[in-house]
């Protein structure tokens, strides 16, 4: 118990000498767990609205539609449906509903929807949630509630639906389809082979009237689809449900429909392939902010060990009073280590609040699923690992360099003996051809190997997540070529969320940067103030400090692009969209000055330290 | 009057340094005139903090003085900016420091070869005049060893020819002798003979009165000011180690 009082008294006292340090340590290791945090709320918060959804309207587990055949002339087979409802598994059914086309206008827009024909009574399956006015009645429309908010229309007002006027009687939700503009193709034509699920269509929208509505809606009897709702024993088993009784591509004439053109056939969905399309926009967002909480993370490994390996540095004399006083190694160890996993705690937990708070605004909005617009639940699995990032990144760049203090000789410590420099033989010798600005900052970074490989690994970090975001961007170029509303919200959301992820890298990446250049500057005073005892102006110095940061970022940017390139398309292999070409290629010089410009600053006020004093008070 | 008429090597005029303000100002050189002259050898003595390796820094335009005049090869260099003083260190002053300051990553003959290298020498001349320099100080064995492997009084000779790389008007060096032996201290003093049998000037600044009797002027230092100077008949031609006491 004394020993554990001691290591968090020396460890507070440590990080109360150094505040600024440790206000950046949690910055950066917070920056990382609240992004994180983000990506993972998000991907609970895609399925529990759905499941809200479906257990406050019913919701079927399948969803089975027919449509005429498209060579026309002939109406849809409701009996093929009905045999659906007769078969094994299947408990409870609501339907077959007629379903029509239309062109639904309002408020200046017409939007295409789905006009499904339902019975005025409540239905054991599927029964939309009345959010506003009340369930449909004649000459009376109900609009599914994302729809609504897309169009701007509520309860009372007048909609046009194929150039009829109906009164907006309510709005409501089902999980019987995707939300507005992802709404279920239930009407021909069709683009997909048999056996198939047809995807969500784009820009389609849901309203609800009474059967004689829908009839009288689309005039004739044959170019009307129908849709039944099955309640199955065991929801789970909707997956196999579907696949028994979906016709292969391989089955007999006549077994089923092999030509969708030719025949008619019914097409089955299952309530998890309805709740994945639902929460598509979400899991978008949430994949590439999974990505970029770890692309974070690793930034923060980076940015953590440079400023340990740099407090480490002045922690060598502590050490040595540590050990002189009978601290063990393992001690010593402990206390080097327990103030950064308290500072990556603190920096959890608040990368949780701030991950927690965000989300509500990547996840609105979804009006068409209940629930949607709180704030997403916290789970144990999502604070286990936000915490266990937080700490592993505090442990993973903490750990060499406690352990290597602990082990290092009391005497030596003591003398507070600075670490010998690296020798790279090769470096020198190449470096002894370049002029003396490029010569000194060859050397300085060769001092510390350990250090510029920190730095090529940080740039590169930091230019792969703004080449996968420069990716994503043309991605949303291309999308922005299309008008339909789903385009415009993928669009707004990706484009808030990129935003968002590429302030965080910069900013991470900046602090990276000028605490590296720092930890550089205190390391290389003694070898600064020599090469200016030996005739180096204070510019030259300057600049070969700021050298040996640009160079490792060169370096870390050549090797960043292609890493983001493979990052792109392995987070979304599907729809890969490079950037051009004039982009990846600036992102060199970019990176270039953006270091350059901020590694200025701190190489020259160390350049402009007093020869004499460092030369008098140091040895090496 | 002209920044660049002197025709001394080293010259200073009123000198002085002051750190601080007010009650806890301390002024470390108060008040130096001094004038080396070319191919001379000159030691200033006292005892520690009394201010010489202040004066040696700022005579070296390492540092800048509160008040006075610095000349240096000839030029004024208390008033000239951070780009020519560097440019002054590079070509008119080698330094010696009592810690050697040798680069620990670098060898013998990469430490020496430094200074070369920086005022923009070729790469194989550097390494040519680094070799010559070695071999001069003793050391051309050794050329390929880190400061680590080697000796004090090896790592202050390699110092040394680091000082000398550049040819420069003047070596200044500050307690060379210091944290050496007296076998150590007798290698570095019969570099400094042969130094200055070869007509280099030398400023020594020591506490040590067995190296300051190998010089041709002695002065003493004590609380920033010049308290006493002697000439000294024997200098470093003399018989150095008997002199000093140091053989036998």
């Amino acid at each position: 118990m004394g020993r554990a009082l001691l290591v968090f008294r020396l460890a507070a006292r440590d990080l109360r000498r150094r505040p600024v340090e440790a206000a950046l340590l949690l910055v950066v290791i917070l920056a990382a767990t609240a992004t994180l945090t983000i990506g993972l709320v998000l991907r609970e918060a895609a399925a529990d609205p759905y499941q809200d959804t479906r257990e406050a309207t019913a919701g079927p587990d399948v969803v089975a539609s027919i449509s005429p055949p498209l060579s026309g002339g002939q109406p849809a087979d409701r009996g093929e449906l009905q045999d659906m409802a007769d078969a094994s598994g299947v408990i409870a059914h609501s339907g077959p509903y007629p379903v029509t086309g239309a062109k639904l206008a309002a408020n200046d827009r017409t939007v295409d929807v789905e006009a499904e024909g339902r019975d005025a009574a409540a239905v054991q399956v599927d029964q939309p949630k009345i959010l506003d006015g009340s369930w449909v009645r004649d000459g009376g429309v109900v609009v599914e509630a994302a729809l609504a908010d897309a169009l701007g229309v509520g309860a009372g007002d007048q909609v046009s639906l194929a150039g009829q006027s109906f009164r907006v009687v309510g709005i409501a939700a089902t999980a019987a389809t995707e939300p507005y503009p992802e709404a279920s193709n239930y009407t021909p034509p069709r683009t997909v082979g048999a056996g198939q699920v047809p995807p969500p269509a784009e820009d389609l929208g849901l309203v609800w009237l009474t059967e004689p509505d829908a009839r009288s809606l689309a005039g004739q009897p044959e170019s009307l689809s129908y849709v039944m709702n099955l309640k199955l024993r065991d929801p789970a088993a909707a997956p196999a449900f579907v696949a028994e009784h979906s016709p292969s591509e391989d089955a007999p004439p006549g077994a089923a429909a092999s030509d969708p053109v030719a025949t008619e056939m019914v097409w089955l969905t299952t309530w998890q392939q309805i709740r994945d399309n639902a929460s598509l926009l979400v899991r978008n967002e949430q994949r590439v902010l999974v990505a970029a909480g770890w692309l974070l993370g690793l930034l923060a490994v980076a940015s953590v060990a440079v400023l340990v390996g740099g407090r480490m540095a002045d922690q060598t004399r502590r050490v040595g009073l540590l050990k002189a006083v009978g601290g063990t190694p393992g001690l010593v160890a402990a206390v080097l280590l327990a103030e950064y996993v308290v500072v990556a705690m603190v920096a959890a937990a608040a990368g949780l609040a701030v991950g927690w708070l965000a989300t509500p605004r990547l996840t609105d909005p979804s009006a068409g699923l209940i629930g949607s617009t709180g704030t997403p639940s916290l789970s144990l699995a999502t604070v286990g690992i936000v915490t266990a990032v937080a700490v592993g990144v505090a442990v993973l760049a903490t750990f060499v360099p406690a352990i290597r203090a602990a082990r290092t000789s009391t005497v030596l410590a003591l003398a507070d003996a600075a670490r010998p420099p690296r020798r790279t033989a090769w470096l020198i010798a190449i470096s002894a051809r370049l002029p003396a600005s490029l010569l000194s900052a060859l050397r300085v970074a060769g001092r510390r190997p350990r250090r510029m490989i920190l730095s090529i690994v940080s740039v590169a970090i930091t230019v792969s997540g703004i080449v996968a975001a420069l990716s994503l961007n043309a991605q949303l170029d291309t999308a922005r070529f299309g008008s339909s509303q789903l385009d415009e919200v993928r669009t707004e959301r990706l484009g808030q969320v990129l935003l968002v992820i590429t302030f965080m890298l910069l900013a991470l990446a900046a602090v990276n940067a000028i605490v590296t250049t720092w930890a550089t500057v205190l390391d290389a005073r003694y070898s600064s103030a020599l090469a200016r005892a030996l005739g180096l102006t204070p510019q030259q110095v300057s600049s070969g400090l700021a050298a040996a940061q640009v160079l490792p970022a060169l370096a870390g940017a050549i090797l960043g692009i292609p890493a983001g390139l493979g990052l792109v398309a392995a987070v979304d292999p599907d729809t890969t969209t490079y950037p051009p070409l004039w982009q990846l290629l600036a992102v060199l010089p970019g990176t270039v000055l953006v270091v350059a410009a901020l590694t200025t600053i701190p190489a020259r006020i160390g350049a402009r330290r007093s020869v004499a004093g460092i030369l008098q008070t140091e040895h090496a | 009057m002209s920044d660049v008429v002197d025709a001394s090597v080293v010259r200073a005029s009123g000198l002085r340094k002051e750190y601080g303000k007010g009650e806890g100002m301390v002024r470390a050189v108060d008040g130096v005139d001094l004038e080396v002259t070319a191919g001379e050898t000159v030691a200033v003595m006292g005892p520690s903090g009394c201010g010489k390796s202040t004066l040696l820094h700022l005579l070296g335009g390492l540092d800048r003085p509160s008040d006075g005049e610095v000349w240096l090869a000839g030029r004024r260099i208390d008033r000239i900016g951070e780009k020519a003083l560097a440019r002054m260190r590079r070509t008119a002053v080698g330094f010696v420091f009592q810690a050697f300051h040798l680069m620990d990553e670098l060898t013998a003959v990469e430490n020496v070869e430094l200074s070369a290298l920086l005022a923009g020498s070729s790469p194989q001349a550097a390494r040519r005049r680094a070799i010559d320099l070695l071999d001069r100080v003793g050391l051309a064995d050794r050329a390929g060893f880190l400061p680590s492997a080697l000796s004090g009084g090896q790592r202050q000779r390699v110092a040394i020819a680091r000082a000398l790389s550049n040819e420069p008007a003047v070596v200044l060096a500050d307690e060379p002798t210091g944290n050496l032996d007296s076998a150590a201290t007798l290698e570095v003093l019969r570099l400094f003979e042969s130094l200055h049998e070869a007509g280099q000037t030398l400023l020594i600044v020591t506490h040590d009165s067995r190296i300051a009797a190998t010089t041709d002027r002695l002065i003493s230092m004590r609380d920033g000011a010049f308290v006493d100077e002697t000439r000294l008949t024997g200098g470093t031609s003399g018989s150095l180690g008997a002199l000093a006491g140091l053989e036998g």
